[in-house]
């Protein structure tokens, strides 16, 4: 881990906090521990997390979770629903569903990847791309490439409206849908529903291509920054299907080193709590998973689009493959460690995202009549799904009435925790570290910690307009010595107000 | 005058036969006025006051008053609505209905009236109760958090099935709902999935076990028409989302 996490004398820096981060989803909090000499010492990515929902969820039905559970994020719902679902299937004994069933869930999960992956892209996270750090905030936001790029900007909600499109179908709404039930689905599709989801298809897979074209065209005009930008070096954990594909849905858990080598492979998700460990730190609401064998100095990693893109041997969608396989190339077909590379791999997974709707859209399981199995009910069940975001975990014990005893979960996001304040701490070191704080330094933290696509408190989308305040605070007197305010409007002033 | 008696609901003139409530007559004519602790097949009990009507210009409850000769009904005014609308948001304030998170959501009595008056929020601060979920009996579920006291599974379980399982305990604001057992649970009574109380109740409290949402959303009871054309929960086949097991 680098040095510079706790500083030796802290007691003699100065804060510096960015709060709340702009364009990241909810809410988040950045401390920069400075010394006299603005040099940063420590780099700290605070997070509330909503941990609310074991405790809420204890005492009620078994069978309620998987709807109940969609409450806990507005952005990525289905996930939660489907690693609930998946869990719930192991509380009633079933291994297998009928075909029907797991087509018309992975529809769901395909839907809700391409919905997800549109939104961050094209609303919070294009800006990165399409403008210079030196262009005014007022720009870098989606109003800005709206006006700029409006091609993009239309394409980005019209690829976004499709996803929402197949959760729609699939789950009933577009929002807290109740398509899964345990052991399967509550509704196949119809023929109607299918040709209608059918009609766009492949203007999406186009406009899918076109992206990765832009992508390749922002990595060739600075393939040094793209390359080094709050660049770490980690392990990457996913899900892979038995012959190494991607798979989102489901699979074992494969975790990589830093030099693409195997740690473990296909290791059955049930044992997770065996290879995963959460430490907790006093200053963080959020724990710190890591793989158990190599202890919490080594053993963080990284989950996500770039973790799953590592990890897999291929994709099983021949126009995604293809793109895939340019992108491995970029180092020789070890593992890509840029962090701005998760924007890539987004994209390249939103692409196979099309792919794979148009193959479960042709098969004609879909419209199959058997939706639901049942077998033995046990008192344990554990989820596991490659959200959006990464690796999600939902763990569940019952009573024998049917009622929540326990529920652990690990969100995507706190997969990468560990990862994202290394790569702030990797951008205070190289950017921000001797000179005095400027808003486009300050914005390319941002840009770091957006690369993840954190869901912090998984409520609001923030689109780019959100107020950031900068404290410059001596630690040891506690007396505010600059101020830097980010207004909703995106202007920027200085502010001496006593705190 | 001759012939059968009549009052006038709303301007339009209702028939009924000596012995006959408001509410019977009315629905009788097909004409709905909202109600949730009223069911047809048994006595009526007044408490909910969701049929608030105006005959001959005062308060009375449809379900309770008898019905009179030459009577002027008003039932659905904007006055009414209005106090109907308040009890449905004191309803919902008063116990935990999670909509989103309820399997009965889209077939809830207590749901499709409120959209019938026209509730769309709650409006008063919630007193988020905390009571347990009693799943004790190997095929139903009781979840407190969803009654509203309409006694309909008390009167069910005593008048019809001749079980006795639930009573109401407490007072005021104090009562709730309970089990009649030493141990307060109901997997220590005979109660059954065939029992008339477990057909009865107007919302999520009494429920099958592990059937969850399978009811797919835009087929379910009152999806596609309101409460006043589709009729009660209790009067409808399970097979329709009802809770009637014929
Ligand atoms: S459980 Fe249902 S039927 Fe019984 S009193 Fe409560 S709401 Fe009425
Ligand atoms: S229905 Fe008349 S008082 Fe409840």
């Amino acid at each position: 881990m680098s040095e510079l996490e706790t500083a030796a004398h802290p007691e003699q820096l100065c804060r510096v906090a960015i709060d709340p981060l702009s364009r990241v989803e909810g809410h988040g909090k950045v401390t920069l521990l400075a010394d006299r000499n603005h040099h940063i010492r420590q780099a700290r990515l605070h997070i509330v997390e909503f941990r609310g929902f074991e405790k809420f969820i204890q005492g009620r039905p078994y069978w309620e979770v998987p709807v109940a559970v969609q409450r806990l994020c507005g952005i990525c719902p289905v996930s939660h629903n489907l690693a609930a679902a998946k869990a719930v299937d192991q509380l009633i004994g079933v291994e297998q569903l009928p075909p029907a069933a797991e087509k018309i869930r992975r529809l769901m999960h395909y839907g809700q990847t391409l919905q997800s992956h549109a939104v961050h892209f094209f609303h919070l996270a294009s800006p990165d791309f399409l403008f210079d750090f030196d262009n005014p905030v007022a720009q870098r936001n989606i109003g800005g490439v709206m006006a700029d790029y409006p091609d993009i900007a239309r394409q980005g909600v019209r690829l976004r409206k499709y996803g929402q499109e197949v959760i729609r179908i699939t789950a009933g709404k577009r929002v807290h849908g109740t398509g899964t039930v345990p052991g399967g689905v509550n509704k196949a599709l119809t023929l109607r529903e299918r040709n209608y989801l059918l009609t766009d298809l492949e203007l999406m897979t186009q406009w899918g291509r076109n992206i990765l074209k832009l992508m390749k065209k922002a990595y060739e005009a600075s393939p040094g920054y793209f390359t080094r930008f709050a660049a770490i070096q980690s392990n990457y954990l996913s899900l892979v299907r038995a012959d190494g594909a991607l798979d989102l849905y489901h699979g074992g858990l494969r975790v990589k080193n830093d030099q693409g080598d195997l740690l473990f492979d296909h290791l059955d998700y049930r044992r997770y709590s065996q290879v995963i460990r959460e430490q907790v730190k006093s200053w963080s609401y959020m724990k710190f998973p890591f793989i158990n064998s190599l202890g919490p100095e080594k053993g963080w990693y990284r989950v996500g689009p770039l973790a799953r893109i590592n990890n897999c041997d291929f994709i099983p969608t021949p126009v995604a493959e293809e793109e895939r396989r340019e992108f491995m190339a970029l180092n020789n077909g070890q593992p890509i460690h840029a962090t701005l590379a998760y924007h890539w791999a987004r994209m390249i997974e939103l692409l196979y995202a099309t792919e794979a709707i148009r193959e479960l859209l042709l098969d004609p399981d879909i419209f199959g009549d058997e939706l639901v199995t049942r077998g033995e009910m046990t008192r344990e069940g554990i989820g596991v799904i490659e959200a959006p975001r990464g690796t999600l975990f939902h763990h569940y014990r019952i009573d024998e009435d049917g009622l929540i005893e326990k529920a652990n979960l690990i969100v995507s996001t706190t997969n990468n925790n560990q990862a994202m304040n290394e790569s702030i701490r990797q951008v205070a070191e190289n950017y921000l570290d001797g000179k005095e704080l400027t808003e486009p330094l300050l914005n390319q933290i941002e840009v770091a910690v957006r690369a993840y696509d954190p869901c912090l408190s998984c409520a609001t989308h923030a689109l780019g307009q959100m107020p950031l305040i900068v404290e410059l605070v001596e630690e040891e007197s506690g007396a505010m010595m600059d101020c830097l305010v980010r207004d909703a409007d995106g202007k920027v002033r200085e502010s001496f107000v006593e705190f | 005058m001759s012939g059968e008696p009549s009052f006038t609901l709303d301007g339009q003139q209702i028939p009924f036969q000596e012995g006959q409530t408001v509410m019977q007559a009315a629905l009788e004519a097909g004409v709905y006025i909202p109600h949730l602790c009223f069911n047809p097949e048994f006595t009526p009990h007044g408490s909910c006051r969701v049929c608030l009507v105006k005959v001959n210009n005062r308060m009375q409850a449809a379900c309770t008053t008898p019905a009179a000769g030459g009577q002027t009904v008003q039932s659905e005014t904007e006055e009414l609505r209005e106090i109907r609308r308040g009890i449905l948001q004191m309803l919902f304030v008063e116990g935990n209905h999670v909509c989103p998170a309820c399997e009965k959501s889209g077939a809830c009595q207590l749901q499709a009236v409120a959209y019938y008056v026209g509730m769309l929020a709650p409006h008063f601060k919630h007193f988020y109760p905390r009571r347990p979920v009693d799943a004790s009996h190997p095929d139903a579920v009781i979840d407190f958090n969803r009654c509203i006291m309409c006694e309909l599974c008390v009167r069910a379980s005593r008048d019809v099935d001749g079980k006795n399982i639930f009573a109401v305990e407490g007072r005021g604001i104090q009562a709730h709902l309970v089990v009649n057992t030493p141990s307060g649970q109901l997997g220590a009574t005979g109660f059954s999935l065939h029992d008339k109380a477990a057909q009865v109740c107007p919302t999520g409290s009494i429920l099958t076990k592990h059937r969850g949402y399978d009811i797919p959303i835009g087929q379910r009871l009152y999806d596609r028409k309101p409460i006043n054309v589709v009729g009660d929960v209790a009067q409808l086949p399970d097979s329709q989302g009802g809770r009637r097991h014929d």
